[in-house]
């Protein structure tokens, strides 16, 4: 089934045909406690302290959080504020490496995922600091735990990788494509579902080929080849591509019977169970323009930025914006000192020329973004209203349903920043609504008191 | 803080880059919010593909009324983009005259002019349209009416002569004191007024009518020139299908019927069609994104009014043209229909979306 909306931009996979390469042992990293979606763990190293690989730096905090680990064996130089890729400092912890990259011997394999309970799984995958590869970096357990009122039927693995110049799921896809499948049996035993669905986007036959190759027999899935186009990897759309179900407003793919798992995310759960190993590497791509050397890089959680583009040939003079992520969704980064971390899909280096500035005309009301929008938004009226900061009124235009995909501004013509006024007007719109809950709570207490005087 | 410009693939650093001599630091970088990549139009593209679009039905002008309308042309891009350079300077705004939307709407003001109208008429006509029309709302995006269409109506109200003085085509060769006549539909209208049948009011045939080789504002004759410039613009993406087709259809429709039912007094549909400024209006005055919804089915609905609202006042209002004040009533509409035609939020239930509309 096809959604409507969504735009075509220039895919550039340059890199599609590029081996997965491991990045070279770096005498530094910074490693993030906050590198997932919920609470941040506690961290359980102070400076001085002689780490091994893989060895535990923070422990969860509460369900919703995960360990970070460390990405080689060394010394913790200090545990601060230092820079993070979304923008702001945050608690991390710096290692010396000391080149030796002794593993950790507190590691726990556990064997075939297949003689092993749910639960059991679970603990390893959580204990492994698993989150989502995509980009959201939801830790995986949780998605894996669905509440026993939602009736989960279908695991859908998201092999998408619709945002342009990314290929790192792609070549995960090939060249690890029995353990993508591993990892879905895995996944599934988990949830208890009869079936997985694998959607791809048509621009990577030879990643699906690869994977139906590499399924084993007691794994059921369906393999099915989409429609390339942009945003084709957004969990709602690739479920309605896939089966049909629209998840509602609001709502989570669970509502629908679904979860949904990147396929990066899959290696990551086997590793985890049968080896494991903690999630302390991914595949990144490094590529555009402005870089020298493109790679697919295998790279160590909290590498700092500035090595691994010195790994990849330095950027060229004409460099304009280092990007993390793709060309759409992705985060702009000001400083060099950022570590990669366990949602950082790509780096994108574009050249100045390419670097569009959103300067933001009058909207011409051409309804280019309104053909665009794939959630059924009216992003011209909604950036006109956030515009003039009149957020209360951005909940009758369901802003929270804004997947920041990008398309909007992508087409608008008037370079209006839409995306941009959408982020803010979340945002301001989720304070109104805690504010208006606190109140409710305020005036009904009030009215407590008052009725027992 | 640094990053060594790259050299090339020649050995793989293990260790990290030093400072060197031309550092990037992060003053270097942009930082704006996503996405970090574009489609590449943007409004002055949009204006020029519709100027572009205009050329043919432009070129049927000027062949057929010559140097009268070259000079109406002429007069009204220059007022037009004087207006608008004056308007910005007034309220000490950046100029705005590279997005071309000025000349765009000087060069619609001017084809919707007789090819004989005095040099005043032409001027008051721009001052109108970029003051009254669009400045005051706050420029380009702003307008809730189609700022040519303003000055037209502006001028047909004030100055009802002068805009109904039609000249006859007489070729390039069209002497600018040329002889004078009815359009085609004002030609029917008195005719069937003082009680003679359509037939009889000897109206130009369908060949004329396609080619424009009739009485009429400069640049609505050519039924052919401009639908072939609408057509190049609905190819290029520039506009949607919705408004040209719904309103040629709802025009079609009734004046099809009443043709049906009584063809002595109502004159075919393709006259309609292919007469007076339905091509010019339906697509390049109906189109205008500023003043038309901005959703697909409000488009359907502001086309199809369009058309109907023609049909009607040709028929039985009091002007033999109805296109102008069809458009402006439907621009009025917009908000409306906007209103009405919210797409439906991905995911949600049709019962739910009604429900939070109402609320």
């Amino acid at each position: 089934m096809k959604f409507s909306g969504g735009v075509h931009p220039a895919y550039h996979k340059d890199t599609a045909g590029l081996q997965i390469e491991a990045m070279p042992l770096l005498h530094r990293y910074v490693v993030p406690i906050a590198q997932h979606l919920g609470a941040p763990g506690k961290v359980l190293v102070a400076k001085g302290d002689r780490v091994a690989r893989w060895q535990p730096l923070s422990e969860p905090v509460g369900f919703v959080s995960v360990p970070v680990h460390a990405p080689t064996s060394g010394t913790v130089k200090q545990v601060a504020a230092l820079p993070h890729p979304l923008g702001r400092p945050m608690l991390a912890v710096e290692i010396e490496s000391d080149g030796e990259d002794r593993p950790w011997e507190g590691l726990a394999p556990l064997g075939d995922w297949r003689s092993l309970d749910p639960a059991a799984l679970r603990r390893a995958i959580q204990a492994a600091g698993v989150v989502g590869l995509g980009g959201a970096t939801f830790p995986t357990h949780v998605k894996l735990s669905p509440p026993a009122e939602k009736k989960v039927d279908l695991l859908v693995i998201n092999g998408a990788e619709c945002e342009p110049y990314l290929t790192a799921d792609h070549r995960v896809m090939l060249e690890q494509a029995a353990e993508v499948m591993e990892g879905v049996g895995l996944m599934m035993r988990v949830l208890g579902v009869p079936r997985a669905c694998v959607g791809i986007e048509s621009n990577k036959p030879d990643a699906l080929a690869a994977l139906r190759r590499a399924c084993p027999a007691d794994v059921a899935a369906e393999f099915v080849l989409l429609e390339t186009k942009y945003p084709q990897g957004s969990e709602k759309h690739l479920i309605y591509a896939l089966c049909g179900r629209r998840v509602p407003p609001g709502g989570l793919p669970m509502d629908v019977g679904c979860v949904v798992q990147n396929v990066g995310t899959a290696v990551a759960c086997l590793e985890a169970v049968r080896d494991g190993l903690p999630m302390t590497e991914r595949v990144a791509t490094v590529t555009g323009a402005a870089i020298n050397v493109p790679h697919n890089l295998r790279v160590r959680v909290g590498a700092p930025l500035l090595d691994v583009l010195a790994h990849c040939g330095g950027v060229t003079p004409d460099v304009g914006k280092v990007i993390f992520g793709g060309p759409m969704m992705g985060i702009g980064q000001f400083d060099m000192d950022v570590p990669l971390i366990k949602g950082t899909s790509g780096v994108l280096c574009l050249r100045d020329d390419e670097a569009v500035l959103y300067e933001g005309g009058p909207c011409i009301r051409c309804g280019a973004c309104v053909d665009a929008c794939p959630m059924g938004l009216v992003p011209s009226a909604m950036g006109l209203i956030a515009e003039r900061f009149r957020f209360e009124e951005l909940g009758d235009w369901h802003v929270l349903d804004c997947i920041e995909c990008g398309s909007c501004a992508y087409v608008c013509p008037s370079r209006r920043p839409l995306v941009q006024h959408f982020k803010r007007g979340k945002a301001e719109w989720r304070d109104i609504l805690e504010e208006r809950r606190a109140k409710t709570e305020r005036d009904a207490k009030r009215a407590e008191t008052a009725a027992t005087a | 803080m640094t990053l060594e410009p790259g050299t090339g693939p020649d050995g793989v650093p293990t260790e990290p880059a030093t400072p060197v001599a031309e550092p990037i630091t992060p003053r270097d970088l942009i930082v704006s919010a996503s996405p970090h990549v574009h489609a590449g139009q943007d409004v002055p593209w949009i204006m020029r593909q519709v100027l572009l679009a205009l050329l043919p039905g432009l070129l049927a002008g000027l062949w057929f009324f010559g140097l009268g309308a070259l000079r109406v042309l002429v007069l009204a891009v220059a007022g037009c983009l004087a207006c608008e350079w004056a308007c910005a300077r007034l309220v000490k705004r950046p100029a705005t005259l590279r997005d071309y939307s000025a000349v765009v709407t000087g060069v619609l003001l001017a084809m919707n002019l007789p090819s004989g109208s005095p040099w005043w008429l032409v001027l008051i006509g721009s001052v109108v349209a970029i003051g009254l029309g669009k400045a005051v709302y706050g420029g380009l995006g702003y307008n809730p009416f189609n700022p040519a269409l303003v000055a037209r109506v502006f001028l047909l109200i004030s100055f009802p002569v002068q805009m109904t003085t039609w000249v006859v085509p007489q070729g390039p060769g069209t002497a600018l004191d040329a002889a004078t006549g009815a359009t085609p539909l004002g030609a029917i209208k008195e005719a069937v007024g003082l009680g003679r049948t359509v037939a009889e009011a000897g109206a130009p045939g369908l060949r004329d009518l396609l080619l424009g080789n009739v009485g009429g504002s400069f640049g609505e004759v050519s039924a052919l020139a401009l639908l072939l410039g609408g057509l190049w613009l609905l190819w290029r993406g520039v506009i949607r299908w919705q408004v040209p087709v719904a309103f040629m259809a709802a025009t079609a429709l009734v004046t099809g019927v009443a043709h049906l039912a009584d063809p002595a007094h109502y004159a075919s549909p393709l006259v309609h069609l292919l007469g007076g400024g339905l091509m010019l209006g339906a697509w390049f005055m109906a189109t205008d994104m500023v003043t038309s919804p901005v959703t697909r089915r409000g488009l359907l609905i502001f086309g199809a009014g369009c058309g109907l609202l023609t049909a009607v006042i040709r028929l039985w209002g009091g002007y033999p043209e109805g296109v102008s004040f069809a458009i402006l009533l439907m621009n009025a509409a917009t908000p409306l229909i906007d209103r009405w035609t919210r797409p439906r939020v991905f995911g949600e239930a049709r019962r739910l979306y009604r429900e939070a509309d109402a609320a």
